[in-house]
């Protein structure tokens, strides 16, 4: 099929495609007209009944729970899928020899600075996360992005441990397998699976609802180790070594 | 006729998501289109703030600042070792 | 005016897909498929939008007062992170495509055989 027929095609189809959704729109309430009960049942119960001040952060990890189970196994799917797809790729390149990444002092004292800042960052958003607005997706992001700035502005050595598979996998799935285990320990002991059976101590508080504080740990070192993965998997030739004694190993 | 009209603030964040989205698709190098992408993200962050929406926000902000660079700066990245070793290669 | 957040989400998926539809390589279409992704989000949150709510937090606040729907923001959030993870999956798929037949351009990988 040629180009100018495809886009003859396209045209249509997304005349036909806007039609169908000024007809979906029509039927909405207007902007800010909410109208559903789910949405202000929660606002009023979640924060009495498992002493949560963050609202999304309980319908996430304990009323929605099951939710976040599938969306942590979409992620933990798509990381065994890349590394299927890019591991085993035969390692023929020729490796650069560069001795620094960044030949401007500044700029890798700038990136130094901020390796320890945006873990501090990550791991505040992480353990505040059932508080404050957070949590662990938030933070996991963040902080494997401060340890991915080890990358850039530091020596490989320092790099390489965040990169060697044999510690990267098992954590991964201690994340994502942790928090089926804990809605296991829910069903063993007689209750649904998923049922907030730790202690809920005071709202606003760090210690406080119960297995949405597991929850969000669990799945803040998934989204943490599943972000260095794939960076790993990704230069995973290209990670080559930077002082001329790394060589050999 | 309770709830007819948008704040201003409001209109402003979606008309700069309604632009961003285009000049994203419009940027066909993916090198430059990641750099775009990045500012799309950021207009999507005071979009999601405007609309009471911390945590969404905070999510935004982390991957369109470190996640989507990441990958696709690792995949062209790779691209364009995978050409220069078959240009190596024939020569 | 007050269908135009929805109309901005539904322009937002249409020059996603057109985006798509009509690009010559495969990272490109990949960051298309955010573009349209992100619409979603949009309508997601203007769905859940109540006039005059605030934040669905309520450390510092009394509980009672007029909050917006927690729900599509929980949809949302992990929405996003997780999105990132399966771009990199396509990203992949694109780069062993890559790999098999050297080029990342959509149109001239319908030749290959085999």
């Amino acid at each position: 099929m040629s180009r100018p027929v495809r886009l003859l095609l396209l045209g249509s189809g997304l005349l036909g495609l806007g039609a169908l959704f000024a007809w979906a729109i029509s039927g909405l309430p207007a902007f800010g007209d909410y109208r559903g009960p789910y949405g202000f049942v929660l606002n009023r119960i979640v924060v009495p009944l498992r002493h949560t001040t963050n609202v999304v952060m309980g319908t996430n990890f304990d009323v929605r729970g099951i939710d976040t189970m599938g969306e942590e196994f979409i992620l933990y799917a798509s990381v065994v899928g890349v590394t299927l797809l890019l591991r085993d790729e035969t390692r023929t390149r020729q490796a650069e020899r560069r001795t620094r990444r960044f030949g401007n002092d500044t700029v890798r004292l700038v990136g130094i600075a901020m390796v320890g800042a945006g873990l501090l960052i990550g791991l505040w958003l992480m353990a505040f996360g059932y508080i404050t607005p957070g949590g662990g997706f938030q933070g996991g992001v963040v902080t494997a992005g401060a340890i991915l700035l080890l990358y850039l502005v530091g020596n490989h050595r320092d790099y390489r441990p965040f990169r060697d598979e044999h510690l990267l996998d098992p954590l991964e799935a201690v994340g994502a397998g942790g928090y089926v285990i804990v809605g296991l320990a829910a069903l063993a002991s007689g209750t649904a699976f998923l049922t907030n059976l730790f202690g809920l101590g005071t709202a606003g508080m760090l210690r406080s609802s119960g297995s949405i504080a597991i929850l969000n740990w669990a799945s803040a070192i998934a989204v943490t180790v599943a972000m260095l993965l794939l960076f790993a998997e990704f230069l995973e030739t290209y990670v080559v070594p930077l002082e001329p004694e790394d060589a050999g190993s | 006729m309770l709830l007819a009209t948008l704040v201003p603030l409001q209109a402003v964040a979606f008309g700069l998501v309604a632009l961003g989205a285009p000049l994203v698709v419009l940027t066909r190098d993916p090198l430059r289109q990641a750099l775009v992408n990045g500012i799309y993200g950021v207009s999507l962050v005071c979009l999601f703030v405007v609309l009471e929406a911390p945590d969404p926000a905070l999510s935004m902000l982390a991957v369109s600042g470190i996640g989507y660079p990441l990958v696709i700066l690792a995949a062209v990245a790779r691209v364009r070792g995978h050409e220069r070793s078959e240009k190596d290669e024939e020569r | 005016m007050s269908y135009l957040p929805y109309a901005v989400a539904a322009w937002i998926c249409l020059v996603g897909i057109a985006g798509m539809a009509t690009s010559r390589n495969l990272i490109h279409l990949a960051i298309c498929l955010t573009v349209t992704q992100s619409s979603s989000y949009v309508l997601l949150l203007s769905v859940g939008y109540v006039k005059h709510g605030h934040a669905p937090i309520f450390i510092g606040r009394k509980l009672g007062t007029t909050a917006v729907d927690p729900v599509v923001q929980a949809l949302t959030l992990t929405d996003v992170v997780v999105s990132v993870v399966v771009i990199a999956l396509i990203l992949a798929l694109a780069l062993d495509a890559h790999r098999l037949s050297g080029t990342v351009n959509p149109d001239d990988l319908a030749d290959i055989s085999g």
